[in-house]
């Protein structure tokens, strides 16, 4: 350390790592404000999993934003459909179930320019899609069917969503039972409120009357017994803020992987 | 000590000359910083990766073949363990807590690691000579000979020769080839295959495979296999001397000061 020569070059590399670590930081700020803009940042990248989850979420988001889950021909829908088990119904839903659904409603609000309350009728005069896409729960197991519905982004062109939309809630009649999906997912073409199955109604074991298909993420975003949607540019104001009733228990918020 | 084979069949040694005549003193450590820093991010990844793994495997234990399975269509098997859901019947009276939200977070972050390290460790194979070097079999070594004298040493777990803490051996050459370029990416293959969103957009990865239940069955023999490595790994590190083999791995110097000097 005597040596001038030797101190001297210390001192410049100490300078040039200042330097690079700055630059480092800096890139990183510049990297998150860009990523931001392009919506590449998940609810969930802070904490200790934020890093996998923004990873995961903003690869998805670059190379599958457009990408259509994979369709199925009739030959491969699962025989007999298998239903996971719900919860047992409450009284109000027994009672919308006692009249064949017959007042069922959906009610659409939030960033919109015409909130509008539909009823399954209306919604099932919109032009309707079928596909014939898989469900596969996180847990491991996966059943093909067609679904039958109106594209989410029908019903959010009807009522007008604004440009600063960011994302979509759907609720459930069942308590604490709800999602959010980002812009991309929501505008996706084979985002379906779901009505019919397999060429039939889709029964209630099936999330009937109405269930969100989100054929790209897994079974936990697909809520069943839609009733409630909001649109809004951020996630506050439901549960903990999370975006989700499965975040508030734990699970990721994106759930396509 | 010396091996009684040593006086009768050349030994299979892998880097001839100048492994076994390292001084020792040298400051060139047994692993570059490189290798090491990437083999301990590694292998925290694929802990926190089996851990969580056996989580998720938990919440439906039963294997299919195919596009789809549940538990009404006829399993390929079933591990006989309790579950952490109610659908799957075990056998058991009881169910498992669910741990799938944290396991899941965890498992997919510690995948993103293992896949960064292991594409700075794979594209360094390619800058450093440690490919040639140390990874890929001397043209001597490529015989039958050569490869059933290492077998027959390791079937007999016999202690490795001095050198070999120096070079790795045939058959060590030849599993971490298979670990680094059929087993890694075979594992990380499958894993995307159950991704629904990565498959809408690259479905050859699940179509290759014959369907997601088949990616999913398929991932995790792939991880069986990994882990059978791990133990077999684990067992060699204490068979050739389990100090010498974690301070190589660790400060790079398989001796102490001490040894050294």
């Amino acid at each position: 350390m005597t040596n001038p020569a030797s101190r001297k070059l210390s001192r410049r590399k100490l300078i040039v790592g200042g330097l690079a670590a700055t630059a480092g930081v800096a890139g990183l700020g510049v990297a998150a404000r860009i990523a931001q803009k392009y919506g590449l940042v998940p609810p969930d990248h802070g904490g200790i999993y934020g890093l996998g989850e923004t990873l995961t979420y903003a690869s998805q988001r670059l190379l599958t934003r457009h990408s259509l889950a994979r369709e199925f021909p009739k030959s491969q829908i699962s025989q007999p459909p298998f239903a996971n088990e719900v919860e047992p119904p409450s009284d109000q839903f027994k009672r919308f179930q006692a009249g064949h659904f017959a007042d069922w409603r959906l009610d659409v609000d939030g960033m919109v320019a015409r909130p509008t309350s539909f009823s399954l009728d209306q919604l099932k005069s919109y032009p309707s899609q079928s596909q014939i896409t898989m469900l596969q729960c996180e847990e491991g197991w996966s059943y093909i069917a067609e679904w039958i519905g109106v594209p989410l982004s029908h019903v959010l062109d009807v009522v007008g969503a604004l440009p600063q939309a960011r994302y979509v809630f759907y609720f459930s009649i069942e308590p604490d039972t709800w999602e959010t999906i980002d812009m991309a997912d929501a505008l996706h073409p084979q985002t379906l409120l779901t009505y019919g199955m397999n060429g039939d109604e889709l029964p209630v074991g099936h999330g009937g009357p109405l269930r969100l298909r989100v054929p790209r993420q897994v079974g936990y975003k697909n809520v069943k017994f839609i009733n409630h949607l909001t649109v809004s540019d951020n996630l506050k104001g439901f549960g903990k803020g999370l975006g989700s009733a499965s975040a508030d228990a734990g699970y990721a918020w994106y759930a396509g992987i | 000590m010396a091996r009684m084979e040593s006086a009768q069949v050349p030994l299979p040694t892998s880097a001839p000359s100048s492994a076994a005549s390292v001084p020792a003193a040298t400051a060139r450590p047994r692993h570059s910083a490189l290798v090491r820093i990437t083999h301990w991010i590694t292998t925290l990844s694929f802990l926190a990766l089996l851990v969580s793994g056996f989580e998720i495997v938990i919440s439906h234990p039963r294997f299919y073949w195919g596009e789809t399975g549940n538990v009404r269509t006829p399993a390929l098997f079933q591990i006989p363990i309790p579950a952490s859901r109610h659908l799957v019947q075990t056998g058991y009276g009881y169910v498992l807590p669910d741990q799938n939200g944290w396991s899941r977070y965890l498992h997919f972050q510690a995948a993103w690691i293992a896949v960064l390290t292991g594409l700075l460790y794979v594209i360094s194979l390619l800058f450093t000579g440690h490919l040639r070097k140390d990874l890929l079999p001397n043209r001597s070594d490529l015989s039958w000979r050569s490869f059933s004298t290492t077998l027959a040493s390791h079937l007999r777990f016999a202690k490795p020769s001095e050198e070999e803490a120096w070079s790795y051996n045939l058959l060590q050459r030849l599993s971490y080839l298979f670990v680094i370029f059929v087993l890694f990416p075979s594992v990380i293959w499958t894993g995307l295959a159950m991704s629904p969103a990565f498959v809408s957009a690259f479905p050859a990865t699940v179509n290759l495979l014959g369907g997601q239940q088949s990616a999913r069955t398929l991932h995790f023999f792939v991880s069986l296999a990994l882990l059978l490595f791990l133990l077999v790994h684990v067992g060699m590190i204490f068979l050739a001397g389990f100090s010498s083999r974690m301070r190589a791995m660790i400060s790079g110097q398989p001796l102490t000061h001490k040894e050294r000097t």
